[in-house]
């Protein structure tokens, strides 16, 4: 800590009034993400219709999250969801970036023809790609919400078409910054193209690589929009047994749509799926950045 | 600086003081209707605007988008100012919410009611939401077309004389140059007229059996599933479209009718409006689908639209509320544009109907034929219910056979026990 003798006008300025600065956004930091996720945490162990007659009950929300044969089958269709989007997108936006990243003719143009599904908002790309499927899917009697194979591409097809602009940018970004020297070394030192890539580009994007496998790990899991505008987990089975189970209902749409449910206790098991669902998703990234972290070091060293 | 500061949390303080001071209500209490139909919006604002040129009360109303009246309730109900009139007009939703509503009995807009059909009691027999308006549901017939097809209403009695007169005017369709029935399509707009409307036969007839239902059964029989499946089938397989592409949607089934592309189309009372400038010879006919006696049987009658007085609200609110409510019921001008959105209203002093389709109703009850009552509202958890539906009738469109139907039935009979033990246990 300097001495405050030491310090300069600007510093001594920023520790009186900083506070000022800071608070509007601490409070509302405070206000529309602290708050209501420390209560959310609170009510996932309550029975509640209203927020404000919450029952603590323990742990029994989580219990019933657990055994409901829909929250699984949730799970398992959005983590195989997420695996196959998230390879898809970071290989084709990788690739697109590849190409786009050279200072060729017409790359801005195609940059921001790929950049702009990025723009529309979730439910109007659902709505937007529901016609496009069931216009095709017509064509053979069928529909998007006949099969869940369908959901399931038609998800994969719509997500890919939404993110890869997105993280084609900063995997541009990652191009941008290795450094030209060393390519131009690799080229020198004879590499053909394809060790170049994977020896020289590669380790050098790997900030860039974590960052895009971060989020697109994260948007997969958590798809909710999308989901609810083109299939809203259509189609249902019913078992013999009565249990119905949703084809393409991922977990954020299963968290929905047991909150809005009939039933009286199910405010409390949806904060319930909400806190599993946080801790999965929040592991998952955790142990992603981890690996490439790692790998980073590894690099260096 | 120590002064600035003092005067800065001073300003702030003065601030949300005059904040507060403007956000509490006065003694007067006001209204606030939390409507769940988008379509009724605009009327709603009106009368509220004529309330408040009469008596100087402020009504605010707002409006639910479609389909998010219970998300939207859920977290009006937990403000400072909760609204003073929410619609519960389920008993999924009378079930779940009884307990913060006031009780209705005795009350001054009780004594305005001209029957007791259309309200809603708890368990404890407190009546928790009272009907302000009823509708009806059925077959809505073009009469000019089916005697251009050669037919007369008099075939239209029971199943056999539907089945009859709407397979011949399919069978002739390209010739005649309109169809037997309007497409039915499965998506969200359309699907409704089925799985909530059409499915009401089976459980009418079912109540019937049992004697009346009081509380939402556990578990369905089926009794009826042929009856529904006759019905169902007459519609898809002589309709403008093709089964096939009925999950897709995208068909206009009021335009068809009103363009007289068809002779029958499944809808309600409040199509009567949209549809009687186009077809002044609409009527509506009871849902004929081979039960025996059936004959005897008249329309669809009943409501979603009840009202309920959360008992959240301040003293003041709760009175100046039930004035409104009063004034809407008893008030020539209001009933008036109350009932011409909404259908009738079972009140004493309201304004009388002008629905050609209610008529109908009239006219069969008249008649003495037997009112099917809406057992649907006794669907439970409701939504869930009627998507699991629509995906087994999407299956069965594609392919009607009966392997696909024992999936509908499946939704329809073992879906309601798997989902009342979603919805109550």
């Amino acid at each position: 800590m300097k001495n405050k003798k030491d310090l300069t006008i600007y510093q001594k300025s920023i520790r009186k009034w900083g506070w000022l600065f800071l608070g509007p956004i601490m409070i509302a930091f405070a206000i529309g993400f602290l708050w209501p996720f420390i209560h959310g945490l609170y009510l996932a162990f309550c029975d509640f219709r209203l927020v404000s007659e919450a029952k603590f009950t323990g742990l029994a929300n989580f219990g019933k999250a657990l055994s409901d044969e829909g929250f699984l089958h949730s799970f398992v269709f959005s983590a195989i969801f997420t695996v196959v989007s998230m390879i898809l997108i970071n290989v084709l936006s990788f690739a697109v970036a590849y190409y786009l990243a050279k200072e060729i003719k017409g790359t801005k143009v195609f940059r921001t023809v790929f950049f702009m599904p990025n723009l529309i908002g979730g439910i109007v790309l659902g709505y937007l790609w529901s016609m496009i499927f069931d216009g095709f899917l017509s064509m053979f009697e069928t529909s998007v919400l006949m099969d869940s194979k369908f959901g399931f591409w038609g998800m994969i097809i719509m997500v890919c078409w939404q993110q890869i602009g997105y993280m084609m940018i900063i995997y541009i970004a990652g191009f941008k910054t290795i450094d030209e020297s060393m390519l131009e070394a690799a080229n020198i030192d004879g590499a053909n193209g394809r060790q170049t890539l994977f020896k020289v580009m590669i380790p050098n994007m790997l900030p860039a690589i974590s960052i895009c496998l971060f989020l697109s790990i994260a948007n997969g899991f958590k798809l909710f929009d999308q989901n609810l505008a083109l299939t809203a987990g259509m189609p249902i089975t019913t078992a013999a047994d009565g249990t119905m189970i949703k084809g393409t209902e991922m977990m954020a749409l299963n968290i929905y749509n047991t909150f809005y449910g009939q039933s009286s206790f199910g405010h409390g098991v949806a904060q319930a799926k909400a806190v599993i669902f946080f801790v999965i998703v929040a592991a998952i990234g955790i142990i992603q950045l981890m690996v490439t972290g790692r790998r980073k070091n590894e690099n260096k060293a | 600086m120590n002064h600035v500061k003092v005067r800065i949390i001073c300003i702030l303080l003065i601030l949300s003081t005059l904040i507060l001071t403007a956000c509490s209500g006065s003694d007067k209490g006001s209204v606030y209707w939390l409507n769940f139909k988008p379509e009724s919006d605009e009327v709603l604002h009106d009368v509220a605007k004529l309330y408040k040129e009469k008596t100087g009360v402020e009504v605010k109303i707002v409006t639910a988008a479609s389909g998010t009246y219970g998300q939207l309730l859920n977290s009006e109900l937990d403000k400072s100012h909760p609204p003073t009139i929410i619609v519960l007009g389920n008993n999924g939703s009378v079930a779940k919410w009884a307990d913060c509503c006031i009780d209705l009995r005795g009350t001054a807009i009780e004594k305005e009611l001209s029957t007791d059909s259309y309200n809603f009691y708890d368990s404890e027999g407190r009546l928790v939401s009272i009907g302000y308006c009823y509708e009806c549901y059925g077959i809505i017939v073009n009469k000019d077309l089916i005697e251009k097809s050669g037919h007369s209403m008099d075939e239209l009695i029971n199943f056999e004389g539907l089945k009859r007169v709407a397979e011949d005017i399919h069978s002739r369709a390209s010739q005649l140059g309109f169809d037997a029935f309007t497409s039915s399509d499965m998506d969200g707009s359309s699907s409704w007229r089925f799985t909530g409307h059409m499915a009401n036969l089976e459980y009418f007839y079912e109540e019937r059996d049992a004697g009346g239902w009081s509380e939402c059964p556990k578990s369905l029989k089926g009794t009826y599933m042929e009856n529904f499946r006759n019905l169902y089938d007459l519609c898809i397989n002589n309709s403008t479209v093709k089964p096939e592409t009925l999950a897709t949607g995208g068909h206009d089934a009021e335009n068809e009718f009103k363009t007289g592309k068809a002779a029958f189309f499944i809808n309600g009372s409040w199509e009567y409006d949209a549809i009687s400038a186009d077809v002044p010879s609409a009527t509506m006919i009871p849902y004929y689908c081979g039960v025996e006696g059936e004959e005897k049987a008249g329309l669809n009658c009943g409501t979603e639209n009840c009202w309920a007085i959360p008992s959240l609200c301040s003293e003041a609110d709760i009175q100046a509320t039930m004035d409104f409510l009063v004034w809407c019921v008893t008030d020539e001008e209001a009933s008036r544009m109350l009932v011409d959105t909404f259908g009738v209203m079972p009140y004493k002093k309201a304004a009388k109907s002008r629905n050609g389709f209610l008529a109908a109703s009239d006219k069969y009850i008249e008649d003495g034929c037997y009112v099917m009552d809406w057992a649907t509202n006794y669907q439970p958890n409701v939504d869930d219910y009627r998507a699991g539906l629509v995906s087994a009738l999407n299956e069965y469109n594609a392919d009607r056979s009966d392997a696909n139907w024992e999936k509908v039935e499946r939704a329809f009979v073992d879906g309601w026990a798997s989902n009342y033990k979603a919805a109550n246990e």
